[in-house]
Formats: C-alpha cells, sequence, structure tokens
C-alpha cells in the first residue's frame, strides 16, 4: 500500500485501497462460486439427457427480477403446449446455478394436466440464474433462463 | 419434530367438462435443508417433503419432486382438465417416510 505523503489525503487514499481490496476479494470470489454452480448444473443435465441439443423457447419462466427475500421466492414454469396424448409436456426440470445445490424442483405431467404449468417458491442463496429445461412427449428439450437479483442486506437483511 | 404438518388444498367443487381448473396446495413443513448448522456448528441433518403427487380416481396426473430449495411451508400450483366426476387424492411424502394427505371431491357438469 503506498503511504500518503499529505496529511489530508490519507482518509481516501486508505479507503481506496479498502475498496479495491473489496472489489479484489470478490472479483477472486465471485467467478469462482458461479462457475462451480453453473459446471452442477450443466453436470446434473447431462445425467439427465446426456448431453442432448436443447432449443431455446416455448417455457415462459415467471420469477422476480429481484427478490427482496431470498428465503422465499415465487417462480412459475408455463410450457406452450397442446397436452394431448401424442403432443405433450412430459418434464420440467429448475435449477439455481448459485445455490449450493442446483436441483430446485423436477415436475412431471401428463396430458390430463390440460395445461403444463406449475407454480411454487424456492430459496436463493444470492444473485444467480435460474434455468430450466422441458422434455416433450417426442423427447425435443427445451431451455430457458431468467436471472434473479436477491437483495442481501438494509432492514434486517 | 415440533410442527405438525397439515395440508390445504385450494381445489373447485364444481367444474364444467373441459375446464382448465387451478389447484393450490400448501403444507405446513420446516423444510430443513440439510445445508444449516447448529449453533454447536454441527450439520442439522435434512428432513424436506421431497414428493408432492396429484391423482384423479388413482390416476395420478402430476408430480413434483422438491429438493432442498424449496421454501419453508411449500406451495405448490398446478392444472387439472376436468373430464368426469370423481375425487382428487394429494399426497405428500417426507424424507422420513411419513405421508401426508388430502383429498376433494370433484363434480362436472
Amino acid at each position: 500500500m503506498p503511504s500518503p505523503t499529505q496529511q489530508s489525503g490519507e482518509g481516501l487514499s486508505r479507503r481506496h485501497a479498502l475498496c479495491a481490496a473489496g472489489a479484489g476479494a470478490l472479483a477472486m470470489l465471485m467467478p469462482r462460486v458461479v462457475l462451480a454452480d453453473e459446471a452442477a448444473v450443466a453436470e446434473a443435465l447431462k445425467k439427465l439427457y446426456g448431453g442432448k441439443a436443447m432449443a431455446e423457447g416455448r417455457i415462459k419462466l415467471d420469477v422476480p427480477p429481484i427478490a427482496e427475500n431470498g428465503l422465499v421466492v415465487p417462480i412459475g414454469v408455463e410450457v406452450d403446449s397442446p397436452m394431448t396424448e401424442a403432443d405433450h409436456v412430459k418434464a420440467v426440470h429448475v435449477f439455481a446455478d448459485g445455490n449450493p445445490l442446483p436441483g430446485v424442483v423436477t415436475y412431471r405431467f401428463t396430458p390430463d394436466c390440460g395445461k403444463a404449468s406449475a407454480t411454487t417458491r424456492m430459496r436463493l442463496a444470492q444473485s444467480q440464474n435460474i434455468v430450466c429445461v422441458a422434455e416433450m412427449s417426442n423427447g425435443a428439450l427445451f431451455t430457458a433462463k431468467a436471472p434473479v437479483k436477491v437483495t442481501i442486506g438494509g432492514c434486517g437483511g | 419434530m415440533s410442527v405438525q404438518s397439515k395440508p390445504r388444498v385450494r381445489v373447485p367443487a364444481t367444474a364444467k367438462k373441459d375446464e382448465l381448473i387451478e389447484i393450490k396446495t400448501l403444507i405446513s413443513h420446516e423444510m430443513e435443508s440439510g445445508q444449516r448448522k447448529d449453533s454447536a456448528g454441527k450439520p442439522i441433518p435434512r428432513k424436506i417433503i421431497n414428493k408432492f403427487t396429484a391423482a384423479f380416481d388413482g390416476k395420478v396426473f402430476f408430480e413434483a419432486d422438491w429438493h432442498p430449495a424449496i421454501s419453508v411451508n411449500p406451495y405448490q400450483s398446478f392444472f387439472y382438465k376436468a373430464q368426469k366426476s370423481g375425487s382428487f387424492a394429494f399426497k405428500w411424502k417426507d424424507d422420513d417416510g411419513t405421508e401426508y394427505a388430502a383429498e376433494s371431491k370433484l363434480a362436472v357438469s
């Protein structure tokens, strides 16, 4: 740390140094944490579907962009499908890539549902991406991703 | 366990044929994730409801596998396409093997 030459500059330089150290620690920490769990999501998907190609679309992921309370975050999933015996949504998997464990929920739908839509509430440890994969009755896979910012700190945070 | 798990289900009692009805369920449960530690630093063992199923006249039409990321007092909503009169059976399966159940009748006109 550079030693301050002027009395008035001391506070500023110390603050700068602290900020820089904080940012550095964050920069070192954040990508590692996120990467590890993105890999965990990828691994979980590989175990389920063995690296099969996934298309974007058909999934409506309903999560708040900002969650004030990470303990109760509503998550709604709706997959566009006629839900007939010949063409329906079989399964939907939801993952959170920044949680200690990536799995959130797995739904299994049948044509009797009439609509492949379900809502629940989940816990999020930090700001992260929600990843959703839908498996159709013909084997096709669709995926969607949405970021959720979890507010930490503030009153009672 | 201190909390008695009590399921609550909101489902219409009547529906028209081919009508899409929304079913909302809630059950009181602590959903201990297994990630937390007690004041002595020992991990608190996991105890969650790991599976929810909804059946109509004995045929399961919706299932949810819940992971530890599901919130305390888990809520689940989903849909059913009314075909005929009958009864719903909802089941929640706890990690410790306990099953909680709820039933509801549906009249289709």
